[in-house]
């Protein structure tokens, strides 16, 4: 799902970053985010609402509605919308509110 | 907890502008923005400007973006650029409390220019919680920015002028744009952008919108409907169409959070967005030394948020005791671009939002 041509932007589509995601291996590009990087492997939902446990993407892209927070490096409530990709990085969808110290 | 002089909340245009005023004057200024990239929504506009000249008018987003940092680059010896940090708390002995990374910090400052800019609103209908759901911009984000298409077939919701530049960067991405469908009897942005993707195929459904996404972990398919004259959907018109993807482009919020948390005056003017900071004509907000510009005061276009930050940073810097080199004719100049930008046909809800505001520019 990378676009590939474009009449004015460029980009770099070489997935040299390799991270996890539920325990998969996958790859994203240099400058990714973390939800950027799994839209691009086709995976929309990030996470599940709280009581009802629908399904749930980003929605704003910019860091402020909440609707992508996903378990980053064992860290709950990480907005992956604004967080760059990191090699090694392991995600995880989250469940319910979070814990503070998840393994 | 660390002094500072001038805190810019908001990397975009207005807080860019803000800071090259102030630095200009001889202030020390730092700059906090939640994103990696400064700019704020500038990073992702691929369209060309309108507007006035002075104002970067046929320039491309990202182009002005670029501008705008090179004009900081002369002052990097007094300017302090705090990315991927949010502020989450903002208390009235003007102490901003940051998160960045791991890190919890507190900076003290001398004064603060609010530039938190807007975020996008949604819009109620059965399922609209979806994965492939998202705001427009959102979508310009995902595509300009990372280079990630949002899906193949997209139905976009709302004529405004987001609506209508992100259908044909869809267009431009190599994504279908199957429907436009606008509530109102008539386009809401500019015509020109409307003709462009009505030329390229794009079916507008007026007086059309959307009754409820389908499909179990994500979008699979939409239902529109026409609307009556009171914007009341009519059944029996009802239609389904094949899209994995829906965009949400039905206006702006301001971000008010932070200063409704310190305590600023905020009234809910509907034709400003929502929620705004009573300001004065030198955009100081009810707390002394807290200044805000940009969309945060209401919703209007880059440009405009441009001239105002850099009046709020001529202000800041006078009452911070700095000399600003022709203050006077600097401002006048400024408020006849803001004049001039708020003149047209479009700009009618924004000048009757700030009338109700009762700013005295």
């Amino acid at each position: 799902m990378r676009i590939k041509n474009h009449p004015i932007l460029s980009f770099d589509t070489e997935e040299t970053i390799e991270f996890s995601y539920n325990g998969k291996k996958l790859r994203g590009v240099e400058g990714d985010t973390i939800a950027s990087a799994l839209h691009a492997s086709g995976i929309k939902k990030l996470s599940e609402s709280i009581h009802l446990k629908r399904p749930r993407g980003f929605y704003c892209a910019i860091g402020n509605c909440a609707s992508c927070n996903m378990v980053v490096d064992g860290v709950p409530n990480v907005r992956t919308c604004i967080t760059p990709l990191k090699p090694g990085m392991v995600v995880n969808n989250q469940v319910g509110k979070g814990k503070v110290y998840e393994e | 907890m660390k002094n500072k002089e001038a805190v810019i909340i908001g990397a975009g245009p207005a807080g860019l502008k803000a800071a090259k005023q102030l630095l200009e004057a001889g202030a020390h200024v730092t700059i906090i923005d939640r994103n990696k990239k400064l700019g704020g929504q500038l990073v992702k506009q691929t369209h060309k400007f309108f507007g006035s000249e002075k104002q970067y008018a046929s320039f491309r987003g990202i182009d002005i973006l670029e501008i705008l940092v090179q004009g900081l680059k002369p002052f990097e010896d007094r300017l302090e650029i705090l990315n991927e940090t949010s502020v989450v708390g903002l208390y009235k002995d003007k102490v901003v409390a940051c998160v960045k990374h791991d890190n919890f910090f507190k900076i003290k400052a001398k004064s603060i220019i609010m530039a938190t800019g807007a975020s996008e609103k949604h819009l109620p209908f059965e399922n609209n919680d979806l994965p492939g759901i998202y705001a427009a911009g959102a979508v310009q984000t995902l595509m300009n920015e990372y280079g990630v298409k949002p899906g193949d077939k997209v139905l976009m919701v709302g004529s405004g002028n987001i609506g209508l530049i992100v259908s044909y960067q869809l267009l431009q991405a190599g994504v279908d744009v199957v429907a436009l469908v606008e509530a109102a009897p008539q386009i809401s942005g500019y015509l020109v952008h409307a003709s462009k993707i009505k030329r390229l195929g794009v079916d507008i459904l007026m007086q059309t919108s959307i009754k409820r996404a389908i499909g179990k972990d994500q979008v699979e398919q939409v239902e529109i409907w026409e609307l009556d004259e009171v914007w009341q959907g009519i059944p029996g018109t009802e239609r389904v169409l094949g899209v994995d993807t829906v965009c949400i482009s039905v206006g702006l919020a301001p971000l008010t959070e932070l200063l409704m948390q310190i305590g600023a005056d905020v009234e809910y003017i509907r034709e400003l967005g929502g929620n705004v900071p009573r300001i004065d004509f030198r955009y100081e907000t009810s707390i002394k030394g807290v200044y805000a510009c940009g969309d945060v005061v209401g919703i209007e276009e880059a440009s405009s948020a441009m001239v105002e930050g850099a009046m709020a940073g001529i202000h800041a810097a006078h009452d911070l005791g700095y000399t600003v080199e022709d203050e006077s004719r600097k401002l006048k100049v400024l408020q006849e671009e803001l004049k001039f930008l708020r003149s047209g046909p479009h700009a009618a809800k924004v000048r009757a939002g700030y009338t109700k505001l009762e700013v005295k520019t």
